[in-house]
């Protein structure tokens, strides 16, 4: 009964098919480690967005004047309503901390190397859109923190030569933020970007599926195939590694629901005082500063004494990561045979990360300004002379088959 | 229908040709989308000019008027802040000559204002567009003036921009007259009709 309604599918349908080739015979390497759980991860998070934001926006009233209150009444009045803007808030800043983490594995173990160009591009593209969707939703809550946030992040484009002004007027939608752009960035929050993200997802996997999967000693487990055809060093992804990611899921879940009922704010980090009070377009707070994962590329544009080299530098941070597939010239993609001068600028790199997003949350003073230029140009160097640097010192021998 | 083979120059030509048309097409489709996020005329009409009454500003004293939903610092200054404007330093564009400067014609270089002891500045950053908090000359170390809490741009109390401040344009004067000694109107010019 069963295999004949399956017959009936798949002379139809290719179910079977794609079953197949995408999970119960996709063999991805038999030694992936912890760094390979935060792909699987960020789907999750995706499903927990659109489903918590979908049921959000049920309550939600997209206008200058109701917006602020709505919140309120979803955290107050709604039956579980403070539950699903709890998830769908941390789910945000979770998003986040998955997809820098997925993205650090790419860095150590040179997933982004040919021939995985695109699925690296369209990573970085998903990232992009990543950041827009959680730019406008942050305005969505009409908190001061809100409007002056988006008002600094429009006001960027404004840099934009000639048609600077008329730009972020365009952008905006009135001579300032108003329930005009409040509306629009709604729009885009809850259609346009959750499509072009689903999209750029499904193109990260079928590429990723047309090349295989990168391991942790960057090896190609495809030049050795036993007589079928599978590759020696393959298991197929399930039940192996549906298994594998059930458990991440389950340790993820417990940190995740953990910050949700105890600490929703996270000190300040995940949700921010200064939203607790409504828009206020003639105040901006004493102190302001974006949410944290965006707060790296905001201390590059504080650290530049100029606002169009500013906005440039920032938006270069971002567009230089594009072109790591070419930067990377080391004869190895993994850093476990990769010289000690990539441990060491890598190490270097992430310790200026680290502290160009603490400075990004800090009031500028003239220490912290010299070190925040420091880290910048640190940020840059390490992506600029890659080319060069990569090549240096003596790379380990990589082994034939993959270590475990 | 004759068996010539393909004439691939005409077909070549002939899917140029549509291509073209089709991407003239988009052209146009794509203008009212693109238009639609102008401002709409609600918000064009919604720039009226505003008046003020200079009585309530003490001296050494800043009161925030909306205008165009904007906050304009109104600052009533002292004799000794008016002297120490000649003679400051350490500033980016001290004549206010940059082209970016948005100011109306006929005001004063150094004070920026139609009467020395009344500033008029819009309060909106010249860098993002964060209001700027006013400092009082006893409050801090640098002579006083606004403070960007957003990114560290300084100006002095006639909105000229100090060096090292992230923002690169002194901040702007609206178009403001006066109606009496003691009333200004905010968005109208000096011999504009109000």
């Amino acid at each position: 009964m069963m295999s004949n309604f399956m017959t009936w599918i798949d002379d139809r349908f290719p179910a079977t098919k794609v079953w197949n080739e995408h999970i119960a015979q996709y063999y991805a390497p038999k030694n992936f480690n912890f760094w390979y759980f935060f792909g699987s991860l960020a789907m999750l998070v995706l499903v927990n967005q659109i489903l918590t934001g979908i049921w959000l926006t049920m309550n939600y009233n997209p206008s200058a004047e109701g917006a602020f209150a709505s919140i309120e009444f979803i955290r107050r009045d709604v039956e579980w309503g403070h539950l699903l803007l709890g998830m769908h808030a941390t789910g945000a800043s979770a998003f986040f901390v998955v997809v820098y983490l997925h993205m650090f594995r790419g860095l150590i173990y040179g997933s982004f190397r040919k021939p995985r160009e695109l699925v690296w591009i369209f990573g970085m593209i998903i990232f992009v859109l990543l950041m827009a969707e959680g730019f406008m939703g942050y305005l969505l809550p009409w908190g001061n923190m809100s409007y002056w946030g988006a008002q600094v992040i429009i006001n960027l484009f404004s840099a934009v030569p000639v048609v600077g002004e008329d730009l972020a007027i365009w952008i905006r939608g009135d001579f300032i933020i108003s329930g005009a752009t409040l509306n629009r960035f709604f729009a885009l929050h809850v259609v346009a970007l959750p499509m072009a993200l689903l999209l750029m997802v499904f193109l990260h996997i079928v590429a990723l599926h047309k090349v295989g999967s990168n391991n942790p000693d960057g090896i190609d487990i495809k030049k050795l195939k036993d007589e079928n055809g599978i590759p020696l060093d393959g298991i197929p992804f399930h039940p192996y590694y549906t298994v594998k990611d059930i458990v991440g899921v389950g340790v993820f879940l417990f940190i995740f629901c953990w910050i949700i009922f105890f600490n929703p704010e996270m000190g300040g980090y995940f949700l921010e005082a200064p939203n607790f009070t409504p828009a206020d377009p003639l105040k901006t707070p004493d102190h302001i500063a974006p949410v944290w994962y965006f707060t790296p590329y905001y201390s590059i544009l504080k650290a530049v004494p100029s606002q169009g080299l500013g906005v440039i530098a920032m938006a270069a941070s971002l567009v230089v990561l594009f072109f790591l597939p070419w930067l990377d010239r080391s004869k190895v993609l993994s850093i476990r045979y990769k010289s000690p001068i990539f441990k060491v600028a890598l190490t270097l790199f992430v310790i200026s990360f680290f502290i160009l997003g603490y400075l990004g949350m800090k009031a500028p003073n003239e220490m912290r300004t010299l070190v925040a230029r420091i880290c910048t140009i640190y940020y840059f160097a390490f992506f600029v002379l890659m080319p060069w640097w990569s090549q240096w010192g003596t790379t380990k021998p990589v082994p034939e088959r993959v270590t475990h | 229908m004759v068996d010539e083979g393909v004439d691939l120059e005409k077909r070549r030509f002939l899917t140029w040709a549509t291509a073209g048309v089709g991407a003239v097409g988009a052209g146009f489709i794509a203008v009212p989308f693109l238009g639609s996020w102008n401002p709409s005329e609600k918000a064009k009409a919604a720039g009226a000019p505003v008046e003020f009454d200079l009585d309530k500003v003490e001296v050494g004293q800043m009161v925030k008027v909306k205008w165009q939903g904007k906050p304009v610092f109104v600052v009533r200054r002292d004799e000794k802040t008016i002297e120490s404007l000649k003679s400051m330093s350490d500033l980016k564009d001290s004549g206010s000559a940059d082209a970016g400067t948005k100011q109306p014609e006929g005001l004063d270089t150094v004070t920026r204002s139609l009467k020395p002891e009344i500033a008029v500045i819009v309060g909106i950053c010249t860098h993002l567009g964060c209001v700027p908090q006013h400092k009082k000359e006893t409050e801090v170390s640098w002579g006083g003036g606004f403070f960007c809490p957003c990114h560290g741009s300084k100006f002095d109390l006639a909105g000229r921009v100090f060096n090292g401040s992230p923002a690169s344009v002194n901040l702007e004067v609206p178009k403001y007259k006066y109606l009496a000694d003691n009333r200004i109107i905010i968005g109208v010019a000096e011999g504009e009709a109000s």
